[in-house]
């Protein structure tokens, strides 16, 4: 306790004055589709500012002290909850994490019914992960607890398509006018559909890279519809890194192949393995990213992983700063709320 | 002297048999005795209805609906799904056989027709399945089935997937003089998907069901019907591919007749995304929207459309598909497919009349005279205002505008997209075998 005090004396007052603070007005964050370039930069801004508070030697800041948040993942998960559970504890916030696949869910209760007791037992944020497209926002319909998205199916998963955009900017300086190849299993996803909606507000120009049997179908008529048109299509690799300054890879599912999406895992790897001559192509700094978790030798080799131009580690450590960022705006950033 | 009701002065509309005139029916016991200009009546009536300013058409006749009795009572039942009927307009409906048990026998047909008979508000026909179980692999006893009362032959929500059993069923039916009624969906191909493939659901992350997986057995179930001269029908067509390979067997003279939904002519796979708002877009995975076939584009849309007036597509039903609202109020992906629909029918399709798209006689004939020839001979004196015929009689009034309140459903299932929607034209009174079964709760005649 006494650390936590000691904590508050050496707070964050910078982030109380960011000039877009009161802006905020979302109570959820459950994709990056209706995110403003705005809202993206206070984002990244504060976490800049959590980024500190992580550097210190007392990692932590008081400022959601009383608040709980309650991690519930319908799906298996490691990195994900646990930059989450970090981030909220950096913010004193109590956590409690549950996991429904081994709880009540088992027991036949329903999504809703389950969210529900949650919101009785007195969580202020819920961060969820649903194997289900669209779960996070059934449960905004019935809820009044702030919900997070921490990845939903094929469909969403926005706090990482924002710390893969706070990577960027950290590295590269600025995020418009980037060419970001994002390559792999298009088709399912949530990352690059996140990512697809985020870089496109930043002013990031995406070139998509899958085998067409892992893109999804209907993708040229959503990218139209939506009006993406920095977003384009290239079925090659080596295409698709040429000039890039940030090549991002997507994790390949070993079940991929056994539904018959691929032949093999070799001519996966010969077609689209991020290779140290592939990366060549792209411009001479560009960064290589990856969400995680990374199958080695499969969508990347471990030469490039580990390699000079990796920010996957730091994607990680970046993560904890944007979930403090987002935990803080959601459960706690009003002015009005801390003073 | 017997009971007798006269409908006096309504606008007499059966477009079977061209009638479109004002004029008066008259009604004793359960049939209709006479039909003539208005005040001619050759009898004084017991009972007026004043049907003045309102259609006074056959009642309406569905191809196609569930109504989840016996097995899966919390959905429906046949007592309050043959409610719904009467509310939509409906004097007759055919219930599909995906009950539990299914309709494969001739003790679950007597169940349902005894029931039906006790409970029911209107006529009920059952379907019986094509295959024991709905398992695909065993043909039916469809004679005794169709002595027991079956109109049609169906695994409905499932298709006959094995060629060679399908051909079978064709072949075993055809003296039987009923349709084979399949439910076309390729299963390996749809392959748990939950909405139409297209844009929509690579914007929401969602396994698509691509049209082809439709198509494939609509043009295998028509090689098969032009190979064995059977009577096929096509339920819920849904694409543009599917209109087009009818057209052709039509044009062939292959025996194939066909339906389409209220849902499928009048909402597209961007419903899923919820209603927009006042605020813009609020998305929503909506499963009221989750169908099966799924709701497809707008160019799907047209050409359902178009088929219904060139005659390709032969008659509209509803596929009534009742569910709880635990079977809704899950994830998109694990809700229920269906859409509750007799309620809402009439007024979704009025929609298109309103619109220019289709004219008030072809949608009363889809509804009415159409239905009845395809269910053939046990429905020969069905969808028609004739003397001696059953007194089945539907009053609509096309221009009355009323919003759709789902909590308002007599069905069980308040499974509807159309919740809160302002829509234009209302059933306002439905007679069923000479008895009101429906009145509208404006109307004061």
């Amino acid at each position: 306790m006494k650390i936590t005090e000691q904590g508050s004396s050496t707070a964050i007052p910078e982030i109380f004055t960011h000039p877009d603070i009161d802006a905020w007005q979302r109570r959820h964050v459950l994709d990056l589709d209706d995110f403003t370039r705005e809202e993206m930069e206070l984002v990244f801004d504060i976490a800049d500012a959590m980024a500190e508070v992580l550097t210190r030697e007392v990692k932590r800041v008081p400022t959601l002290r009383g608040k709980t948040m309650v991690t519930m993942f319908y799906e298996p998960s490691t990195r994900t909850r646990a930059s989450f559970e970090l981030a909220a504890k950096s913010l004193s916030a109590d956590t409690l994490s549950l996991d429904a696949t081994k709880s009540s869910v088992v027991k036949g209760e329903s999504l809703v019914d389950n969210l529900r007791t949650l919101q009785a037992l007195g969580a202020d944020v819920i961060v969820m992960r649903h194997s289900q497209s669209g779960a996070p926002y059934l449960a905004t319909q019935y809820l009044n607890t702030s919900i997070i998205n921490a990845g939903d199916g094929w469909h969403a998963h926005p706090s990482q398509a924002l710390l893969d955009l706070y990577t960027i900017r950290r590295h590269l300086g600025k995020l418009t006018d980037l060419r970001v190849a994002i390559v792999g299993d298009i088709m399912h996803s949530r990352v690059a559909r996140s990512n697809i909606w985020g870089m496109s507000t930043m002013g990031v120009k995406v070139v998509l890279c899958a085998p067409s049997t892992l893109l999804p179908h209907g993708l040229s008529e959503f990218l139209t519809r939506c009006r993406f048109s920095n977003v384009s299509i290239e079925p090659r690799l080596e295409s698709a890194v040429e000039g890039a300054d940030v090549v991002m890879l997507l994790r390949l599912q070993m079940e991929r192949q056994q539904s018959g999406l691929l032949p093999s895992l070799r001519e996966y790897i010969q077609n689209y393995q991020l290779t140290q001559h592939r990366l060549s192509l792209a411009k001479p700094c560009a960064l290589v990213l990856h969400p995680g978790p990374v199958n080695e030798g499969v969508e990347v080799c471990p030469e490039v992983a580990h390699g000079a131009q990796s920010a996957i580690e730091q994607q990680v450590t970046n993560g904890v700063a944007i979930r403090m960022a987002l935990l803080y705006l959601i459960a706690g950033g009003k002015r009005s709320n801390v003073s | 002297m017997s009971a007798s009701l006269l409908i006096r002065g309504g606008h007499l509309l059966d477009p079977g048999q061209g009638m479109d005139k004002v004029g008066d029916l008259l009604i004793i016991e359960d049939k209709v005795v006479w039909i003539g200009d208005k005040g001619r009546a050759p009898q004084p009536p017991h009972k007026v209805i004043d049907a003045s300013g309102l259609i006074v058409c056959p009642g309406f006749i569905d191809l196609h609906c569930h109504l989840r009795e016996p097995g899966f009572e919390d959905k429906e039942t046949i007592a309050t799904g043959t409610k719904a009927a009467a509310r939509g307009g409906f004097t007759t409906v055919c219930c599909m056989p995906n009950t539990n048990p299914p309709l494969d026998s001739q003790a679950s047909i007597d169940y349902v027709r005894k029931t039906a008979e006790a409970d029911g508000m209107v006529r009920v026909l059952p379907i019986g399945c094509v295959t024991k179980g709905r398992q695909g692999k065993e043909l039916t006893e469809m004679f005794e089935l169709g002595n027991a009362g079956v109109v049609g032959f169906s695994d409905d929500g499932e298709p006959v997937s094995n060629s060679r059993i399908m051909c079978l069923a064709m072949e075993y039916s055809q003296n039987l003089g009923l349709s084979i009624i399949d439910h076309c969906e390729d299963k390996e191909f749809s392959d748990g998907g939950t909405m139409n493939e297209g844009w929509v659901s690579a914007r929401l992350g969602l396994k698509g069901i691509p049209s082809a997986a439709e198509e494939i057995i609509v043009a295998r179930d028509l090689a098969l019907a032009q190979l064995t001269s059977a009577r096929l029908h096509i339920a819920h067509v849904s694409t543009k591919g599917s209109v087009d390979l009818i057209r052709r067997a039509k044009e062939k003279g292959i025996t194939v007749t066909s339906e389409v939904t209220p849902h499928h002519l009048t909402l597209s796979e961007e419903r899923v995304m919820g209603l927009p708002s006042v605020n813009g877009h609020q998305l929503a995975y909506d499963t009221n929207a989750k169908v099966n076939p799924p709701l497809r584009t707008a160019e799907d849309i047209s050409s359902l459309i178009d088929g219904l007036g060139d005659g390709v597509i032969d008659a509209i039903a509803t596929d009534h598909a009742p569910h709880t609202s635990v079977d809704k109020m899950c994830e998109f992906g694990l809700a229920a497919f269906g859409i509750s629909g007799l309620e809402t029918a009439f007024a979704c399709l009025m929609s298109l009349v309103h619109s220019g798209e289709l004219d008030l006689k072809t949608l009363v004939s889809k509804l009415t005279f159409a239905p009845a020839k395809i269910i053939g001979s046990k429905a020969s004196e069905l969808g028609a205002l004739r003397v001696g015929y059953p007194a089945d009689i539907t009053l609509l009034d096309p221009n009355k505008e009323w919003m759709v309140d789902s909590q308002q459903f007599v069905s069980k299932g308040r499974n509807t997209p159309f919740n809160g929607c302002q829509l234009k034209g209302k059933v306002m009174a439905t007679v069923f075998a000479g008895n009101i079964v429906y009145k509208d709760n404006s109307w004061k005649a």
